[in-house]
């Protein structure tokens, strides 16, 4: 196991051609945190069970531990490096700062990554399609309801609806006097 | 970015509560002006890094001839280490080095009562997991190589796996100090003549719950990079949340000047206490770098993360009470039963902590609290979000719902009637501050149409009400001292920037975010103008870490001091170059203009010019020591704050009585936050604590399970897994409506209050009383599942107690109490029969008293204290 046999992989990573020499039973993971300087893929078990390393290969959510680096060879990757545009935040980047869905952000590189690939199918998702879509992300900050709303959010932004969530995401529910529901 | 949120804030009126002089005064910082940024939604200052991928956390940190360290741990959960054997591993290529016990032997541990741990095990290990070899290789795969290739030879001794066997076996002591056998700590306390109470009590009511113990998750697996500078320099960079503890740990333990060692806590990928602890891997790879003189990093993997544990201690409880018809508690006698795991941890702390606050919601006239905690050959406990008291809020709250059915009053009538008079000292002297619980009740009662609907639900729906508080800050720091616990630089220069510099820990809880527009609303700048420089012992004044809910309070106010010397400054240069008087300057709009002439006035920068060219270059500080808490007697350490916040919550559960099957479908949650210094922020931190509380409450435990003998019989982690460590999906989670009840508290900078822990507190046992109303059942134990709903059903049906829960709580000889009077009864905070009392002012007490380590200082002694 320790002396390896390396590979030599060809990738288009986050748009940028890249040809890269690894170990052969390495990650994905691991040559875009150790070998591509890309260390904004994070990892949270790699052992799949968690989803904090998801990564783009052509357009769909990976886990990026479980993929040997030499399986994505020819493959186009998108990290979140890759999201913004110069400078300028993508919409769900965007969304994910001002509604406060990234708390420590180990999580957020993950979530931004599923959620691009589900928007490009559903470009006005329903909450019950981005739950679905993520649940096999785990976060241990939010409680989930703000990065529903964010990927809403950046939704309508990218469909140039001016939909943001609602006073109360921001401000808290107003109380009132009496008893209200149902 | 955050000015985007300017026009938006003229949704609500400026957040002053113009009703209440003492509360605008105390948020108003500049007569006359509300506040620009305090109280709005601004954008995170970290938010651009986090969701860029840009945040260094610290397994990102790659160096030049950078060394990969691997700890051998044990398979053992007690044994004697017989030898080791390193011949295998020696032959691993790129081996760098080892380190065993031997070469760090300094005892060390986060309290000072209980410093009980080695970096690598010396002779015994204590639980399966832990360390004994640490190993060093150019590449991480061989160092895990070398680690895998390390023989121990064990000698197996009797291993214990629960307080009640802890508490019958006490030999063979798993550590040679606590209070005998396998006791690492009893406490016996008496406030008021809680016989007399029981005696006048129309309604006496006891019970007994058990709270399972449960692990952090953190998503981020704690990593450290080492970079020796020279012989005797070190840098450590740490997923930490508290620097300063770390700080002073290695010096202890490297035996080096702490001035020579440099601690950063990089951006923690979460912590919820599981990361405030000194911890092995930090100790070895800063050992590990000094030999090798090159970068060494450790990233634990997830089931090392599972081992190292400090969460949630298991704790069974039992409590009675006794109640007037009315409602009104007469007296109370709590006692607890934690199992500590292998080492003390704060676990010193946790036991006072499960005994300490019931006190700050209910009036209880007299009230007895004895607990023990135990030793066993599992990881150790520590502190989990709410450190020591979800477990007792649990008890309380549903004790309390089922005195609501026996009494016929409506359970949140129940608690108003019972609720803390504001600002009043407790029966266990512990000084409250603002209490705004009774409007949280309104909030969720009104929300949830609890009046109309409470009890009134189908079968298998039902409402559940309970409330919690806590801290904003321990009062006392780890270690006792005289010295602020909190400070702030703040560096002005002729560019205009402001940089700010705090020794805080960002945990994602949004503290950068508090101490950076604390700073910019005083100086009337904005948030971009600030540069933060934070969690670096060689740069920044100490602050003690994120922990125990301080930083908004104190960091907040260290930095309101550092803020207003800086106006202080700069209005009196502007003042002389204007001539006006300074209070008749406002810093706003990134400006400093005449109040009354706004068009005179300088940019901010031009302003700092002003005062530079004045007075010289410009560095202020500010710093922050909590008020010194009225309580005297041993133990009274533990509790103190200086204020307290409030929340309650009602949830609406839909149980399937066929299946024991449930789903949670609201919550409506209130928290009593003093004022919120950015609402965003505080309602992530209330849903987040929503979402960890049912994660408590319904699937979360970090359980144990024996090996069979063949396979050592050793006592494993049953789930070290992510897979099998069930915590909450999307799918899981209910809607919530959260109310941000403001009312500002005098102790608060700004009047802010806590946000971090409080709101976990209520929603374990508003789970449990929602179960009872829907399907009539009490689970008394924690995590409710479905297998125990059915048990519970099935036990209904057959006419036997509709109930599952522990009956028994363990024979535990807590000795006789300390007896304190009440300041109802007259007294001053000292116990009446302390046989310490007795003793040679500055000698070293199990705990130490306030007056008691103060006489210890005035000797020069180091006195022993028991707080976080």
């Amino acid at each position: 196991m320790t002396v390896c046999d390396s590979a030599t992989a060809s990738f288009v990573v986050n748009g940028e051609a890249q040809t890269i020499a690894f170990p052969v039973h390495h990650t994905l993971l691991e040559v875009l945190r150790e070998r591509c300087g890309l260390p904004g893929t994070k990892h949270g078990c790699e052992l799949g069970e968690c989803g904090t390393c998801s990564v783009l290969v052509d357009g769909e959510p990976v886990l990026s531990c479980l993929l040997l680096a030499i399986e994505a060879s020819g493959r186009r990757i998108e990290t979140v490096e890759g999201l913004q545009q110069g400078n300028r935040l993508h919409p769900l980047q965007r969304a994910f700062a001002d509604l406060g869905a990234a708390q420590c952000g180990y999580c957020t590189p993950g979530m931004l990554m599923v959620a691009k690939a589900l928007l490009r199918t559903h470009p006005e998702p329903t909450a019950a399609q981005i739950e679905e879509a993520l649940s096999g992300n785990l976060c241990r900050c939010t409680g989930y309801g703000r990065i529903v709303q964010a990927v809403q959010w950046a939704a309508a932004m990218l469909r140039g609806d001016p939909w943001r969530p609602p006073a109360e995401a921001f401000f808290g529910a107003t109380a009132t006097d009496d008893a209200g529901t149902s | 970015m955050n000015d985007r949120w300017d026009s938006r804030s003229a949704d609500r009126a400026p957040p002053v509560d113009a009703e209440n002089d003492v509360a605008a005064a105390t948020v108003a910082r500049q007569p006359g002006i509300a506040p620009r940024l305090i109280g709005q939604p601004f954008t995170r200052v970290d938010a651009r890094a986090k969701v860029t991928g840009q945040a260094q956390f610290a397994d990102d940190i790659a160096l030049p001839r950078m060394t990969y360290l691997k700890l051998v741990r044990s398979t053992a959960a007690h044994a004697r280490i017989r030898g080791i054997d390193l011949a295998a591993a020696r032959r691993v290529p790129g081996v760098l080095g080892f380190l065993s016990g031997r070469d760090l032997p300094q005892p060390y541990g986060i309290l000072p009562v209980s410093e009980d741990e080695h970096a690598l095990a010396l002779d015994t290990v204590r639980y399966v997991g832990d360390p004994i070899v640490a190993v060093a290789a150019t590449s991480e795969e061989q160092a895990h190589e070398a680690a895998l290739a390390v023989i121990i030879d064990y000698q197996p001794l009797t291993t214990i796996a629960s307080v009640e066997q802890a508490l019958d076996t006490p030999e063979p002591r798993i550590h040679q100090y606590g209070e005998q056998g396998n006791i690492h700590k009893t406490v016996s306390l008496a406030f008021g003549d809680t016989a007399a109470g029981f005696e006048a009590a129309e309604c006496l009511l006891e019970d007994t719950f058990f709270y399972e113990g449960n692990t952090h998750l953190a998503l981020e697996q704690h990593a450290a990079v080492a970079v020796p500078e020279d012989d005797e320099r070190i840098t450590v960079y740490s997923s930490t949340q508290t620097p300063h503890y770390v700080h002073r740990a290695l010096a202890k333990v490297l035996g080096l000047p702490a001035a020579r060692i440099r601690v950063i806590a990089c951006t923690n990928g979460g912590g919820f206490g599981g990361k405030t602890d000194p911890f092995n891997h930090e100790i070895a790879v800063a050992k590990m770098a000094l030999e090798l003189g090159r970068p060494v990093k450790v990233t634990l993997s997830r089931e090392e993360v599972f081992y190292c544990h400090r969460g949630r201690h298991p704790v069974l409880m039992h409590l009675r009470t006794g109640f007037r018809r009315d409602g009104t508690i007469t007296a109370q006698h709590l006692r607890t039963a934690l199992d500590g795991g292998a080492y003390g941890s704060y676990g010193v702390a946790s036991t006072y902590y499960t005994g300490a606050l019931p006190t700050t919601t209910y009036h209880l006239p007299a009230y007895r609290f004895e607990a023990v905690r135990a030793f066993t050959n599992k990881p150790p406990c520590g502190p989990k979000r709410g450190h020591g008291t979800p477990q007792p809020r649990y008890a309380l709250e549903v004790h309390l719902d089922k005195a609501a059915h026996v009494l016929g009053i409506d359970p949140a009538e129940l608690r108003l009637r019972n609720i803390a008079s504001a600002g009043s000292v407790t029966t266990n002297w512990l000084q409250l501050g603002t209490i705004g619980l009774a409007k949280c009740i309104e909030a969720v009662v009104a929300g949830s149409g609890w009046r109309k609907r409470y009890g009134r639900l189908r079968h298998g729906r039902g409402l559940g009400l309970a409330c919690g508080a806590y801290l904003c800050g321990a009062g006392l720091p780890i270690y006792w001292n005289h010295m602020p616990q909190s400070g702030v630089h703040i560096k002005l220069d002729r560019s205009g920037n402001v940089a700010v510099f705090c020794g805080e820990a960002e945990i994602g809880q949004g503290s950068d975010s508090v101490l950076a527009a604390i700073v910019a609303e005083i100086l009337g700048i904005a948030l971009a103008d600030i540069r933060l420089c934070v969690a670096d012992t060689d740069l920044t004044p100490v602050d003690l870490g994120s922990y125990s809910s301080r930083v908004t309070l104190m960091v907040g106010h260290a930095a309101v001091e550092a803020a207003e010397r800086a106006r202080a400054v700069i209005a009196k240069a502007v003042a002389a170059q204007l001539g006006v008087p300074a209070e008749q300057l406002v810093f706003a709009e990134r400006r400093v203009f005449d109040a009354r002439d706004p068009a005179s006035g300088l940019p901010f920068a031009d302003a700092v010019v002003a005062a530079e060219a004045r007075y010289g270059t410009l560095v202020t500080a500010g710093s922050y020591t909590p008020p010194r808490a009225p309580g005297r007697y041993r133990g009274s350490g533990v509790g103190p704050s200086p204020t307290y916040s409030y929340t309650a919550a009602v949830i609406e559960v839909e149980v399937d009585p066929e299946t024991g099957l449930f789903d949670v479908e609201h919550v409506w949650i209130a928290h009593d936050i003093g004022r919120a210094i950015n609402p965003v922020l505080a309602l992530g931190q209330i849903e987040g604590s929503v979402y960890m509380g049912l994660g408590e409450a319904m699937m979360e435990e970090q359980a144990f399970r024996r090996l069979p003998p063949r396979l050592s019989g050793a006592l494993v982690h049953k789930m070290p897994s992510m897979l099998e460590y069930k915590s909450p999906s999307f799918q899981d989670m209910p809607e919530i409506t959260s109310y941000l009840i403001e009312s500002p508290d005098p102790q608060g900078p700004f009047g802010a209050k806590e946000v971090g822990q409080g709101p976990l507190l209520p929603i374990i046992p508003a789970l449990a009383n929602a179960v009872f109303d829907a399907v009539g059942v009490r689970i008394d134990q924690v995590p409710i599942q479905p297998d125990l709903l059915l048990k519970a059903l099935a036990a209904a049906e057959k006419g036997r107690e509709p109930r599952i829960g522990p009956n028994a709580f363990p024979d535990v000889d807590f000795g006789e109490p300390l007896r304190v009077p009440t300041p109802q009864q007259g007294g001053d905070g000292r116990a009446l029969d302390d046989p310490r009392r007795q003793q040679a002012p500055g000698t070293r007490s199990a705990d130490g008293t306030m007056s008691e380590r103060e006489q210890a200082l005035r000797k020069g002694h180091d006195a022993a204290l028991t707080t976080p």
